[in-house]
Formats: structure tokens, C-alpha cells, sequence
């Protein structure tokens, strides 16, 4: 009846597994309770749940991202703590079978379900405003994506509670991860939950693509679009192109799983690097897909910031296509000890230096752009500068790597380590802190509180530094990667130093968590009436902020690059005058909520074997689809007196606004 | 949102901007681009695994060409058919579109009966996807592709259900949607021609 499933599965005599599952069991009923408590279900359901409004579906990614950087966090800072007491014989507080799990669970939840869903966010909140769109060209598509993603955080939760984790490494490599070698569920919690999310990302992809091609205002040709679009949309090409790579080699370990056959197993004919090369084939432009976005939002802060255009765009716009291509042809550097001979190794080298240079074209632009700038110290351009320096030297040791003989000594050693978060935190989440912080007032319509959020830089900033420098010596100590335990005593000083970084690390995210509480406390003090609260380039900041459910009252015309700051330089801004017209808009749907909910339960039935549920999941689930396509009333127009009467509250509104702040100023003359 | 809100069904001329539009047709070629990825991803894998026979058969044991050719035949003939159907979509002639369509589902249909039909012979004769890497590569390439013809049957009945109960004729939402299915029902038949080249002509050498 419930296939493997047994009370056995839930690990009682964990406690730190338990302890884990009570707390965050605990997080969820508060959160649940106070919803209830306060009568709030209707609200939630209506503006949220059912949402596929693309800037509310924005929130929720990067809701969902923050929770998860948490989670993935609390695995790091546990494996910086066994890696500092466990040597000379103690075996430390983890044992091999948990720690396994940690540094995999580490891995997928920062990639898939912190970055993937951040980077998403962002792109939601961002794209369709600053190409003066509506919305995305399939409304109710972005609401699949979205649920799709959070029902797979929920289900690599739950393998906390019930059954296990992958103990594998984030890759998942056969033969390890065959039916041979992980018999336990871990490996089928791995598998379903990256596959239900990767086929919200590959939808994700195809959406953002139409909506940039087919969606921008009119004038606004391709030499106009914002940086951050332009890097958006690469990274789309890249989605369509290699999550159905990543689809495929999941597919097949999965085939390898439960039907027995042999692609990748020891015997029969089965190949375990065709997995090792397909999974880069993908892995690679992944990462290309998590950093081009960050570059984006660099390029648009160091713009604001610096109160000028940005510096080249041209050739930025030129260099994030080169890399878009190139990040197709480097994946075997991945893996040069492979041993596919010298003339090979050489090619995947040499391309993957190559890709050095149009990055490094991005960094002088970048630093060019700041040059005689007045650059303005908010929050957004500290962690820019942050990025500049700590992700030059991250892709100095990527240099180094790519040279086949070096990493050969180096290959999966703590070098390697401290090289990939040195890029990825460097670039990755830099970059999309600094984009929650340039865009927060936009989606809520008041500032992040800058005092905290600088501190919070800083010790991000410090305590990387501390906590990653030590890995490179330690990889150049011979210190290979996901060690339980250790003899060496030479290491245990460069690990407790690293240990004492994850910990600034952690005041640093304590000090996230706590901006952004005390920001929305004192809200009305950060509110910003104007919509554009940074002095900003680009058509997101022409509307009110947070803006309106359909985005533009009207139309912006686009006549230049930086189209908002032209229009201001020039004066081209004037208050609308003439009537509206009616505005077309998709109506929400719980649709979307639906097959993800249904997908998870199919997903959960088969990781524990239990056919019949799973067979009702996936007929549900297309049921569902069924049922929606028979919907023909799916969307609406907004009369133009609703849109005059929208306009004119918050006209009305911000007089008020600047009325009161003329009489507070008066009074303390 | 609420009543006030005029729906959109009394606005046939609508919507340059949502839903069914010229948009909905380029994201589903846009969709089938990365489903031809992910079929060149299969056949890479065949091509890795096409000689890993693990003392299993080969090709050249195993395959019946004519009988695949018919195969092919009936899924060839079946675009044919489905152009058809498109021509009398234009035209607006319902009965016109589900007489081709009708035809076109029985063509697949044929298809996929024969396509079952092989599979469990081979099982049934110890060559399962189990057997050997080689059998693997092959059941889940050809399989992969089955898959899709039979998500095109399921949803040409869906389309064809829904145009006959609204009974308005061939509207915007619908012809977009037929389009959809016709550029799928097309691009199936390309893949098939790859699969009978690559994987049954060149099996039997």
C-alpha cells in the first residue's frame, strides 16, 4: 500500500535530524497558525496563491530563494564545524552517512533552490517592467514554474523528516549513485525534485524568451534594452538549451533505477563518464546561466550609481553573447583526469581561457563606468565593488584551473573548492543581493534599511575572505573535497580559521534577516512616493513603485538607451493628459498551484514505490491541464475609468505624501 | 478580479499583448526547439551505447525493416492527413477538419499499436532494456519518441472534443492551438526519420 514507506524511514534516533524537522515543522504551523489566526486565507489565496501577476510571482521566488539560503546555509556552517574538530582520531559530531548527505543537500539546495529561484525572482520582478511590459508572454506558464520550484524545495525538505538524502555530491555521479551502490531513497529524492523543478526552469526560459522578444515596447529595438535584459535574455537561451540536457541524464539514471537498465552501471555495456560528460554539458552553461544575470544587475547598479551611462555597452552587450556561446564548448575542463589525452585537454584549456577575456572586457567596463563618476555609497554599488575585486581573483584561479597539468594536481581538491565560491558568492550572490537591494523599494515601495544592509556587507565580505582564502592553501596542502574526518594536523588550523569566516558569514546573514524586519517596521519613514528612489536610468523607475498590477498606465514609448534618464534629461516627462484606454490583463488562476501539488505527490510516490499514488498524481495532474485548456475566459480588460480611478488615488496620494513631509519640515524650521 | 471587469469573450478582435496570440505559436516552436535537444541528447546516448551489446543481440538480430517500414509508412502518411485537416481548419469546415483528424488519430494510432507490438515481442523473447547497454539506448530513444506521439493522440482528442462541444466554429484560441499540434505532429515525423535512419537502417549492417 505505501511501497517502501515505513515508520522506520523517519529517523527517531537522529536528534540533529529531528531537531532540524521540529524546528522547521514548528517555522511552517507558526507561519500557518498566524495566517489563520488573523483570518488571512482569503487575502493569500487571492493576491498571492493564485497570482500570475509576474511581480508578486517575483516576491515569491525570492522568498522561497531567502528560506532556502538559509537552509543551505546551516549545512555549510555544520560542515565547517566538523571539518575543524574532526582530526587525529575524533570522529567529530556527524557521522560519514549524515555529513554525506549535508554536503550534497549543501550543494543542491544552494544551486537549485537558492540561486536558480533568486535569479528567476529577480528577472520576474525586473524584465517585464524595464521593457515596458504588462506582464510576461505566459502569465499562467510563470504561475507553473513557480509552484513547480517551490513543491521541489518542499519535497528535498521532507527527505529530511522521512527517508534520506542523496549521499553522492551534488552531481549525483554513477556508479555511486546507481541502484547498486545507493540503495536507499536518497538518490530518488535527488532525482525527482531536480526534475520537477528543472521543468518549471525550462518553462521559465521559454516565457522570458517571448516575453523579451515579443514584449517590448514600441522603440525599444535591440540596442536600446537594458543590460539586465540583455543578460536575461542569454540566460534564457541557455535554459532552453541545456535543461533539456540535465531532463535527459536524470531520465536515464532514473531508467537505471527503477527498470534495471544500463546506461551508466559497471556492467552490461554501461557507461559511467557518458553520465560525467552529459551532466556538464549541462552543468556548465548553468553556471553561466546563475552568473550572466548578476552581471546584469552589476551593470545596471554601476550605472545608477555612478550618475552615468554605462561604459561600453556595446561591447558588454557583445561580450554576454560570447560567453553564452563559448559556455557550450568548455564542459570537459570539468573533468580532465578523465584521460582523454593531451590534444583534447588542450582544446577545453584553451577555450576555457577564452572565456576569460570577455569577462574581463565586463570588469574594465564595470571599472570604467565608475571612473569620474560620482559614485553615490549605497548599498547596491558596495556589494558591486565587493564583486569586482573578490571575482577578479576568483577568475584568476579559474585561469589556473583551466590549464590541464595544473588540474591534475588540483582536481577535487579544497582549491577547487575555494575557487568555485569565490565565483559564485563573489559573483553569483553578490550580485543578486545587490539587485534585492536596488529593486526592493520597487516591488514594496519602501527602502531597505542602509545602515544594517552595509554592515551586512562587510562581514559577507570579511567573513568570505576568511573562510576561503584557507581552502586554497589547504588544496595546495593536498587536501581533497567532502573529508568526515581527517589525520593531517598540519590542516586543522587553516579549517578552525575558515570555521571562524563561515561564522562572520553568519552574522552576516543574521544582519539580512534583521534589515529586513526593521525596514518594513519603519516603512513609512523608508516609504519613497516618487517611484524612483535611486535617481534611475531605465524604465522600471518611470512607474509608481510598488507599481500597479498592470505596470504603465500607458505605453511608454522608448526613443534612446536609458530611456527613463533621456527622458528626464530632456524633459521629455510629462503628466498624462488624455484619457486611458482599456488595459488587457490574464485573470489568476489556482491552476498553476494545482499540477505542482499534484506533481509533488506523483514525485513522492515514486521516490517511495507507491504506484497507485503516483498514477493518480500524473492523471491529476494532466487532468488539471485538461480542465484549464477548457477554460476560455482566462483573461479581462481593466475599463479606463478603473485605470483614470487607480491613477488618480495614488496621484492624490502622493500630493498628500509631499504636502505632509512640506508641514513636518516646516515645523522643525 | 470582479463583475465590473468586462470579460474578454465579447472582444473577438482582442489582444496584441496575452495569452492566445502569435506569441502562443512561437513559444511552442520555441518548446519543440528544446525538445529537439532533448532528443539529440537520446541519441547521443544511442550513439555511445549502439555497440554495447553485452553478449545481447544486435541490431542486425533483432530488427524486422519491413516491418518498421510499414511503421514508418502510417506515421508518414499521418502528417499528410493532418495537413489536410489544417487546410479545412482554414477554411473553417469543422466536419472537413475532424474527418482528417479522425484519420490522422487512427494513422498514430497504427503507429503506436505496432511500435507496442515490437517492444513486447523483444521483451518477451529476453531482449528487454535490461539486457544490455545497447537495448536500453534503443527502447528508450524509440520509446521516448512513442511517448510523444501518444501525448499528440491524447491531445488531438482533447482539441477535437472541445471544437465539437463549443460548436462556434474554429476560433482564434483553437486554430492556435491546432497549429501548435500540427508543427508537434510534424516534427514527431522528423524525428521518426532519424530514429528509422539512425537506429534500424543503420542497425542491421
Amino acid at each position: 500500500m505505501l511501497g517502501k514507506l515505513t515508520w522506520a524511514d523517519i529517523p527517531f534516533d537522529n536528534p540533529i535530524e529531528m531537531g532540524a524537522v521540529l524546528f522547521m515543522g514548528g517555522v511552517v504551523a507558526v507561519v500557518l497558525g498566524l495566517v489563520t489566526w488573523y483570518r488571512q486565507w482569503p487575502y493569500l489565496w487571492r493576491e498571492w496563491l493564485t497570482s500570475v501577476d509576474h511581480k508578486k510571482i517575483g516576491v515569491m521566488y525570492i522568498l522561497l530563494a531567502l528560506v532556502m539560503l538559509l537552509r543551505g546555509f546551516s549545512d555549510a556552517i555544520m560542515m565547517r564545524a566538523q571539518q575543524a574538530i574532526a582530526h587525529d582520531g575524533a570522529p567529530g559530531y556527524l557521522p560519514p552517512h549524515h555529513y554525506d548527505q549535508i554536503f550534497t543537500a549543501h550543494g543542491v539546495i544552494m544551486i537549485f533552490f537558492m540561486a536558480m529561484p533568486f535569479m528567476i525572482g529577480l528577472m520576474n520582478i525586473a524584465v517585464p517592467l524595464q521593457i515596458g511590459a504588462r506582464d510576461v508572454a505566459f502569465p499562467f506558464l510563470n504561475s507553473v514554474s513557480f509552484w513547480l520550484t517551490a513543491v521541489s524545495v518542499g519535497l528535498v525538505n521532507i527527505s529530511l523528516a522521512i527517508g534520506e538524502f542523496a549521499q553522492t555530491g551534488w552531481l549525483a555521479y554513477p556508479p555511486l549513485s546507481e541502484l547498486q551502490y545507493s540503495p536507499g531513497v536518497g538518490v530518488d529524492y535527488y532525482i525527482w525534485s531536480l526534475q520537477i523543478s528543472g521543468i518549471g526552469t525550462l518553462l521559465t526560459g521559454i516565457n522570458f524568451f517571448v516575453t523579451i522578444l515579443k514584449m517590448r515596447a514600441p522603440g525599444m529595438n535591440y540596442m536600446k534594452m537594458p543590460v539586465f535584459v540583455w543578460t536575461a535574455l542569454c540566460t534564457n537561451v541557455l535554459i532552453m538549451a541545456a535543461f533539456p540536457i540535465l531532463t535527459v541524464t536524470l531520465g536515464l539514471l532514473t531508467l537505471d533505477r527503477y527498470l534495471g537498465m544500463h546506461f551508466f552501471t559497471n556492467d552490461a555495456g554501461g557507461n559511467q563518464m557518458m553520465y560525467v560528460n552529459l551532466i556538464w554539458a549541462w552543468g556548465h552553461p548553468e553556471v553561466y546561466i546563475l552568473i550572466l544575470p548578476a552581471f546584469g544587475v552589476f551593470s545596471e547598479v554601476v550605472a545608477t550609481f555612478s550618475k552615468k551611462h554605462l561604459f561600453g555597452y556595446a561591447a558588454m552587450v557583445y561580450a554576454t553573447i560570447s560567453i553564452t556561446v563559448l559556455s557550450f564548448v568548455v564542459w570537459l575542463h570539468h573533468f580532465f583526469t578523465m584521460g582523454s589525452g593531451a590534444n583534447v585537454n588542450a582544446f577545453f584549456g584553451i577555450t576555457t581561457m577564452i572565456i576569460a577575456i570577455p569577462t574581463g572586457v565586463k570588469v574594465f567596463n564595470w571599472l570604467f563606468t565608475i571612473f569620474r563618476g560620482r559614485v553615490e555609497f549605497h548599498t547596491p554599488i558596495l556589494w558591486t565593488i565587493g564583486f569586482m575585486v573578490t571575482f577578479t581573483i576568483g577568475g584568476m584561479t579559474g585561469v589556473l584551473l583551466a590549464v590541464p597539468g595544473a588540474d591534475y594536481v588540483l582536481h577535487n581538491s579544497l582549491f577547487l573548492i575555494a575557487h568555485f565560491h569565490n565565483v559564485i558568492i563573489g559573483g553569483v550572490l553578490f550580485g543578486y543581493v545587490a539587485g534585492f537591494n536596488y529593486w526592493f523599494p520597487k516591488a514594496f515601495g519602501f527602502k531597505l534599511n542602509e545602515t544594517i544592509g552595509k554592515w551586512s556587507f562587510w562581514f559577507w565580505l570579511s567573513g568570505f575572505y576568511v573562510a576561503f582564502m584557507p581552502l586554497y592553501v589547504l588544496g595546495f596542502m593536498g587536501m581533497t573535497r567532502r573529508m568526515n574526518h581527517y589525520d593531517n594536523p598540519a590542516w586543522t588550523p587553516w579549517l578552525e580559521v575558515a570555521a571562524v569566516g563561515a561564522c562572520m558569514i553568519l552574522v552576516g546573514i543574521v544582519l539580512q534577516v534583521t534589515q529586513i524586519v526593521v525596514s518594513i517596521r519603519q516603512r513609512e519613514a523608508l516609504r519613497d512616493w516618487t517611484g524612483d528612489p535611486w535617481g534611475g536610468r531605465t524604465l522600471e523607475w518611470s512607474t509608481s513603485s510598488p507599481p500597479p498590477f498592470y505596470n504603465f498606465a500607458v505605453t511608454p514609448h522608448v526613443h534612446a538607451l536609458d530611456e527613463f534618464c533621456d527622458a528626464k534629461e530632456r524633459g521629455r516627462i510629462a503628466k498624462h493628459t488624455g484619457a486611458y484606454e482599456d488595459i488587457h490583463m490574464p485573470r489568476n488562476t489556482p491552476a498553476g498551484l494545482f499540477i505542482a501539488v499534484f506533481a509533488a505527490i506523483m514525485g513522492f510516490a515514486l521516490i517511495w514505490h507507491i504506484w497507485w499514488m503516483a498514477a493518480f498524481g500524473f492523471l491529476a495532474m494532466v487532468t488539471t491541464f485538461i480542465v484549464r485548456s477548457c477554460n476560455d475566459d482566462i483573461d479581462y480588460y481593466v475599463p479606463a475609468s478603473e485605470v483614470a480611478r487607480i491613477e488618480g488615488e495614488h496621484e492624490r496620494a502622493v500630493a498628500l505624501s509631499l504636502a505632509n513631509a512640506r508641514v513636518a519640515a516646516a515645523v522643525r524650521a | 478580479m470582479d463583475a465590473t471587469h468586462e470579460s474578454l469573450a465579447a472582444h473577438p478582435e482582442h489582444g496584441e499583448h496575452h495569452g492566445p496570440g502569435p506569441n502562443t505559436v512561437f513559444g511552442f516552436w520555441l518548446y519543440l526547439m528544446t525538445d529537439c535537444i532533448l532528443f539529440a541528447t537520446l541519441f547521443a546516448a544511442f550513439a555511445v551505447a549502439r555497440h554495447q551489446f553485452a553478449d545481447g543481440p544486435s541490431g542486425h538480430d533483432i530488427f524486422d525493416l519491413k516491418y518498421v517500414g510499414v511503421e514508418t509508412l502510417l506515421l508518414l502518411v499521418s502528417s499528410c492527413t493532418y495537413g489536410l485537416a489544417m487546410l479545412d481548419a482554414y477554411r473553417n469546415r469543422t466536419s472537413g477538419l475532424v474527418l482528417w483528424m479522425g484519420i490522422t488519430f487512427l494513422l498514430g494510432l497504427g503507429f503506436i499499436g505496432m511500435e507496442v507490438n515490437e517492444f513486447s515481442h523483444l521483451v518477451a523473447e529476453g531482449h528487454g532494456p535490461d539486457q544490455s547497454a545497447f537495448l536500453s539506448a534503443f527502447f528508450t530513444l524509440v520509446g521516448t519518441h512513442g511517448l510523444h506521439v501518444t501525448c499528440g493522440l491524447i491531445w488531438m482528442v482533447v482539441l477535437m472534443s472541445q471544437i465539437l462541444i463549443k460548436k462556434n466554429g474554429i476560433s482564434g484560441p483553437y486554430m492556435n492551438r491546432l497549429m501548435c499540434l500540427s508543427l508537434f505532429w510534424h516534427f514527431l515525423d522528423i524525428v521518426w526519420i532519424c530514429v528509422f535512419t539512425f537506429v534500424y537502417l543503420m542497425g542491421v549492417q
